[in-house]
């Protein structure tokens, strides 16, 4: 019990090996599974999960229980006939400067496929398909393995612990792209259509997967899982620091002196990622601000560096904790140059599905570029701020569109003056000539 | 109903309905561009937001998809707030960052919903200063032209063809702004309804390649309201004329009939009409006669005649089969058909009036929710049955979607829901169809053997209907199937026709549809020709009485109807008839091998210059008016016929329907299919030409400078003209479809009763007779098919290209003719040691060889059976259940 208070990295190895079966087991592994197999009904499992006050891991932070609870548990018509239910576990990890799901993935994967196991059984699921990005193949290999070995000693394919409850997990490498992680473009990308979201409602857990009732949960969500069976709710809730509950890998990519990734309890101050974890920022360095969570959050500043790493904490100084994979900006590197590097990533990655999105990524990507080339004009500004409005959420089909803009929104409001010196310079020197 | 407040004021609107069709039902402008009535929502083009506000003291709102938003009584919504205009016209920005400044040169340009909807926004000022992309195009075929930079992926190309019409060809590819609305790889789009896309596309990506060919602008085209001469549908069209040529076909909406699509014989086999092949005069033993000469030259035939006959048409006009039957007399006036075809619309007809059961519309068609179809490829026989059959299956996922609460137009849900789920639609043929890929199970056979599972399926409907004997334990399985299906189904619908030529299908069709328990079950047949139905009212008699007239001296002279002969009968029988016959005069638009033989020929007019009335396979009866006057020396083929009638008393064509409708008690309602050339608006005719007809001084000023005088029209109560009011006409009358801010076809949506219903004052058309009374049991149960070794059976079977006679003639039709094969059993290619591709001999009866034809080996095709196309010139020499034998032919080098 040494390793309790990180209990989703509790096996990693120094040397980068992965856990197997034998050392997954001699931690714990498997136990929640025994229990909530056992001992606990599918609806008792949703709500320890519920109770215990569980988010989605993926970013946007909705209670895994009650996600669970919206599937039709019962012989609800039209779906008595065959009772097929999936779940699908979201590892398309593309989200720029994440790399938390990897680790879990490749480290432990035994500890995703228990998640798997009970999750399933919690919504009578039989199959499983892990979504898997296709870049991610030492995880591919991994999770083949271990799939191998869980299959081999009983927890898939066959009745799971003498239960009558048996469960297939398939595993999907994905032929890319970014929009595959929204979950209904990854449900059409799986079922080999085009990777387009679908209009909401109806949700996946009514209609997901050919037309089927379907939980879409990410791979550190189902992590958490097996650790809220094996030791109970109020041990979960004894974790977070501060609203949520539970451990979480945070992260750091920049100059800091340490990037990296470390597990640590929900609600752990920004500031304590950077300056202790990440080792504060490189020497000659400043900070300059940072996106909390991944590319599609709002940059905040070094004022924020108290803000508590809370889904509704960051949220409430105006950014989101997405990933909680910190992206650092120094004081060196220019904002605009690095919004423009996001932007053409979003432009690239828009499915094409709806005219905002489509057609309004790749002109803020023009006017950037014009911006930068020293061909911008002031009224640019107010385009590229109309855009970050016009793509805002709720206008356009799905939430790529409105991620893309945090980064650039925020940066038209903290760091206005980089932008209105490129346009300013350029006037001087058309001035000059 | 629900009630809404939208802007401030309370409107009544259809409840559970999507907030965008409600307001279009209102008649108030919002742009869209990615929903489509019949396709539903997809949310993807973003262009239809308004403001929907939590109450009446909300304030802020919020912005949302009126075409995503479901209508709830009470709700509040705003089209003119600022916001929802502003991001509407935004929007528009967005989409015209790449779309080509090119509308001067574009064939959308005047018709253009992008163009409608740009202005209706008010998007003026370009701000993008960036690069726009660009596509490279591809050859679609003869049909379509495909211009990709235009376009502004609203996605309703694939949504229509792939999802509605069940194509296969036409993809979205690539993503972001660079997604590409194409085919793999260039070549002819497949899909039998591929012309839509010209309709469905709102901008200029897809445009009717046949009309590129002799482009004018929408508003240059002369139009008049028309029906498809195609098929025996009676789909709506719109023709369009300019100088003296007709350039276009496009739909022309019917709540009931056709709705918003075509098939693409109706829309691209209009090119008859201009052919070299027109008869353009008179001509009195091969030379060119005046009118007045050919008149005379008539009169003086009938006087020197001992005894004449008539021969009618199914595609020529009621007024002009009567006007004949008049000139000749009942007794001495047959119909056109061939025999098989004869008995077989007497009994449809029979079946249609007396038999008790249902003709749906194709409207109702959509709505069933279990289909039989008895030995058709619709597809072939009647297109655009076929596309309304496809939808029918879709019933299924709506019933499951309402249990869910999910709503009919949430397009995207419904379509990922139901999955493999369909509505159960059978279909027995002889051999694969177009519809098989969404069809619950399907029989090959020969047509005794489809008849006889419809004997069986009938018998296990109703134990007092006959039994087949010798039933095969598989059939008897399916029949057993089928019949289980159809029981429990609250619209079953039955599908038969004439494709088989097969009595014994016709009635097995009848004895299932009788013995149906449901109340709503509905009963339907196609027939070959646009006017099918009508010769089987007339009664007239059939064509093989005429030649023994003919042959046994008791008539001498024949005057013929728009009727190639040579299409009903052998070669040597119909040779042997007009060789025989003194005096030939013949009525046609277009040369054939009947016209060759005529003694005196009357050049008539085409659909496009004529009006008449035309009954389809429902029953009803459309009349189509002449979209420009008939060239100089061509008169409609009622005026030559009336032309030589001594104080005939209708001098108009109105006259002439009232006295066919007097005279046939089935025709009576004919009359009120349209109104007369006493109807007016405001005094004035309808104008055929818009308001922005444009060079009508110019026009003809290379010949003449002085403006002639329009055609005057005593006929129809339209005008060649474009003076006239259209405010207050029966949108069903109205020529072209335009309303103010609405200049594509879209205006439509000012024309229902409410999105995708009736149009207001009723769509057009008069239905004639409803099913009522039964009929007995039919009992005369063909044997099982038993092939004979070495022996085949021809059976000619329609396909869209190539059977029908007027649309053969049409330039880009015939380029989409498949080659001319014969189809085999692998088996029966085994035997006779062939693959596909080779050639073989086919050889008759007396041991002659008749055809040298390639084979295709079709693996549905029955063993014992020859598959040919009806209608295609190549197999003139072969008759339908002529038994012939086939030798292979060792391919030779041509020298």
């Amino acid at each position: 019990m040494e390793k309790m208070d990180k209990p989703l990295t509790k096996n990693m190895m120094p040397d980068r090996a992965f856990a197997t079966l034998a050392d997954y087991e001699s931690t714990g592994g498997y136990q929640g599974l025994h229990k909530a197999i056992t001992q606990l009904q599918p609806k008792e499992v949703q709500q320890w999960v519920k109770d215990a006050g569980l988010r989605g891991r993926g970013g946007a932070g909705f209670n895994t229980g009650i996600k669970w609870s919206l599937v039709p548990l019962e012989n609800a018509p039209p779906y008595d006939k065959t009772q097929t239910r999936y779940i699908v576990i979201n590892a398309d990890e593309m989200e720029p400067g994440s790399f938390k799901d990897r680790f879990l993935l490749e480290h432990d994967p035994h500890q995703l496929i228990e998640g798997i196991i009970i999750a399933a059984y919690a919504i009578q699921a039989r199959t499983a398909y892990i979504f898997l990005r296709g870049e991610y193949h030492v995880a591919a290999a991994r999770l083949t393995q271990a799939l191998l070995e869980a299959r081999a000693k009983g927890y898939l394919g066959e009745p799971i612990l003498n239960s009558d409850f048996k469960l297939d997990i398939h595993l999907h490498t994905s032929a890319g792209r970014y929009i595959c992680g929204e979950e209904t473009a990854l449900l059409n990308a799986l079922e080999g259509k085009r990777a387009t979201p679908r209009a909401k409602p109806p949700f996946a857990v009514v209609s997901g997967l050919w037309g089927r009732p379907t939980v879409v949960n990410n791979v550190e969500t189902l992590c958490n899982v097996p650790h809220i069976l094996h030791y109970g709710v109020e041990w979960y809730q004894s974790l977070g620091r501060g609203a949520d509950k539970g451990t979480k890998l945070f992260g750091a990519s920049g100059r800091v002196k340490h990037p990296g990734l470390w597990e640590l309890p929900m609600g752990t101050p920004i500031r304590e990622i950077i300056e202790d974890h990440a080792g504060r920022m490189q020497d000659g360095y400043q900070l300059r601000g940072f996106l909390p969570g991944g590319a599609s959050t709002d940059f905040l500043l070094p004022e924020h560096l108290d803000v508590l790493m809370d889904f509704d904490a960051v949220a409430k100084v105006g950014s989101r904790m997405g990933t909680g994979t910190i992206i650092v900006l120094d004081d060196k590197t220019c904002p605009v140059q690095m919004v423009l590097n996001l932007e053409e990533f979003f432009a690239q990655e828009s499915c094409g599905w709806c005219t905002p999105c489509r057609d309004g990524l790749p002109w803020t990507v023009t006017l950037l570029k014009d911006i930068i080339n020293g061909q911008g004009r002031m009224e640019d500004l107010d385009t590229l701020t109309g855009l970050t409005r016009m793509l805002g959420p709720g206008n356009t089909f799905c939430a790529l569109a409105p991620g893309a803009m945090e980064p650039l929104q925020s940066a038209l409001k903290y760091f206005r003056e980089d932008f209105e010196r490129y346009i300013v310079g350029s006037k001087a020197v058309v001035e000059q000539t | 109903m629900a009630q809404i407040d939208i802007d401030g004021k309370l409107y009544p609107v259809q409840a559970g309905d999507n907030v965008l069709a409600a307001c279009l039902s209102l008649g108030l402008d919002l742009p869209y561009f990615c929903w489509h009535t019949a396709m539903g929502s997809a949310g993807a083009c973003r262009q239809c937001a308004v403001m929907q506000y939590k109450d009446a003291v909300d304030t802020k709102g919020r912005l949302v998809m009126a075409c995503m938003t479901p209508v709830i009584d009470n709700m509040r919504i705003s089209l003119a707030a600022e916001q929802a205009h502003q991001f509407r016209s935004d929007n528009i920005e967005l989409l015209m960052t790449n779309h080509p400044h090119d509308c001067p040169v574009c064939e959308e340009g005047g018709e253009c919903h992008l163009q409608d909807m740009t202005v209706m926004t008010g998007h003026t000022f370009r701000r993008y200063r960036g690069k726009k992309r660009t596509h490279n195009n591809q050859n679609l075929g003869p049909f379509i032209n495909h211009e990709m930079n235009r376009c502004i992926a609203c996605y309703r190309c694939v949504r229509f063809y792939d999802e509605y019409a069940g194509g296969k060809d036409l993809q979205v590819l690539g993503v972001h702004n660079n997604v590409y609305f194409g085919r793999f790889e260039d070549g002819t789009l497949e899909n039998e309804f591929s012309g839509n896309l010209v309709e469905v596309c709102p901008t200029g990506v897809f445009t009717d390649k046949t009309f590129s060919a002799h482009y004018a602008r929408k508003w240059d085209l002369q139009t008049a309201p028309s029906i498809c001469v195609h098929c025996s549908l009676g789909c709506n069209i719109a023709p369009g004329e300019r100088y003296g040529t007709l350039r276009r076909v496009v739909n022309r909406y019917h709540g009931d009939v056709n709705g918003y699509f075509l098939c693409d014989r109706g829309r691209f086999g209009y090119g008859f009409v201009n052919s070299p092949k027109r008869i353009r005069t008179p001509l009195y033993q091969q030379a060119p006669v005046t009118v007045d000469a050919a008149i005379a030259d008539f009169r003086e035939l009938l006087e020197t005649a001992k005894a004449v006959i008539g021969i009618g048409s199914p595609r020529a006009s009621l007024e002009a089969n009567f006007a004949l039957r008049t000139l000749v007399g009942e007794d001495n006036f047959f119909a056109g058909l061939n025999d098989s075809e004869h008995s077989l619309f007497n009994t449809i007809v029979t079946i249609m009036r007396d038999g008790g059961v249902h003709t749906p519309s194709l409207k109702e068609v959509e709505q069933a929710d279990a289909v039989l179809i008895l030995g058709e490829d619709v597809t072939h026989s009647a297109p655009r049955l076929a596309l309304s059959l496809r939808q029918s299956v879709r019933n299924a996922a709506f019933e499951l979607a309402d249990s869910m609460h999910i709503p009919r137009w949430q397009d995207g849900a419904i379509r990922q829901l139901p999955q493999k789920v369909r509505s159960p639609l059978f279909i027995a043929s002889v051999y694969a169809t177009r519809l098989d890929d969404v069809a619950t199970d399907t029989y090959h056979g020969s047509p005794e053997n489809i008849a006889r599972l419809g004997f069986a399926i009938a018998n296990c409907l109703d134990g007092s209907a006959p039994l087949p004997i010798d039933l095969s334990p598989a059939e008897q399985l399916l029949a057993t199937a089928i019949s289980d299906t159809l029981k429990k189904a609250q619209r079953p619908l039955i599908v038969s026709g004439c494709s088989c030529s097969s009595l014994a299908v016709v009635q097995a069709t009848y004895n299932v549809a009788k013995a149906l328990p449901s109340k709503d079950k509905q009963l339907m047949f196609t027939l070959p020709e646009c006017n099918s139905l009508s010769l089987a009212i007339m009664a007239a008699k059939p064509l093989q009485q005429a030649f023994e007239r003919i042959s046994n001296g008791s008539a001498d002279s024949v005057v013929i109807l728009e009727n190639d002969l040579y299409r009903r009968a052998s070669s040597q029988t119909i040779d042997l008839f007009l060789d025989t016959a003194a005096q030939i005069v013949v009525i046609d638009s277009l040369q054939n091998k009947t016209t060759d033989k005529a003694e005196l020929l009357l050049s008539s007019a085409t659909f496009a210059e004529a009006e008449g009335t035309l009954v389809n396979n429902e029953g009803r009866a459309q009349h189509y008016f002449p979209v420009y006057p008939a060239a100089e020396k061509i008169r409609s083929s009622w005026q030559w016929l009336i032309s030589v009638m001594d104080n005939s008393p209708w001098q108009h064509h109105d006259a002439l329907t009232a006295a066919c409708a007097k005279t046939f008690t089935a025709l009576a309602a004919i009359i009120q299919a349209a109104p007369g050339s006493d109807y007016t608006v405001n005094n004035s005719k309808i104008p055929r030409q818009p308001h922005r007809y444009s060079g009508r001084t110019a026009m003809h000023a290379d010949l003449d400078v002085s403006e002639h005088a329009p055609a005057n029209d005593v006929e129809t109560p339209f005008a060649f003209s474009m003076e006239g009011a259209t405010a207050k006409v029966k949108p069903a009358l109205l020529p072209v479809i335009w309303a103010p801010g609405w200049s594509s076809n879209q205006a439509i949506n000012k024309f229902q009763e409410e999105i995708g219903g009736h149009l207001r004052g009723g769509d057009s058309g008069v239905r004639l007779f409803d099913a009522s009374g039964s009929l007995p049991w039919f009992n005369v149960i063909p044997s099982v098919f038993k092939p004979e070794p070495g022996l085949w059976r021809v059976i000619a079977l329609p396909h869209i290209f190539g059977s029908e006679e007027l649309s053969l003639q049409s330039l880009p039709v015939r380029e989409r003719l498949p080659t001319a094969c014969v189809l085999l059993n692998p088996l029966d290619a085994e035997i006779v040691q062939v693959t596909s591709g080779d050639l073989v001999k086919v050889i008759n009866f007396a041991g002659i060889s008749v055809l040298k034809v390639s084979v295709l080996i079709e693996k549905t095709v029955p063993q014992g059976l020859l598959v040919i196309t009806t209608g295609r010139p190549e197999f003139e020499c072969l008759q339908n259940a002529m038994q012939v034998t086939l030798k292979k032919l060792t391919q030779q080098v041509q020298p």
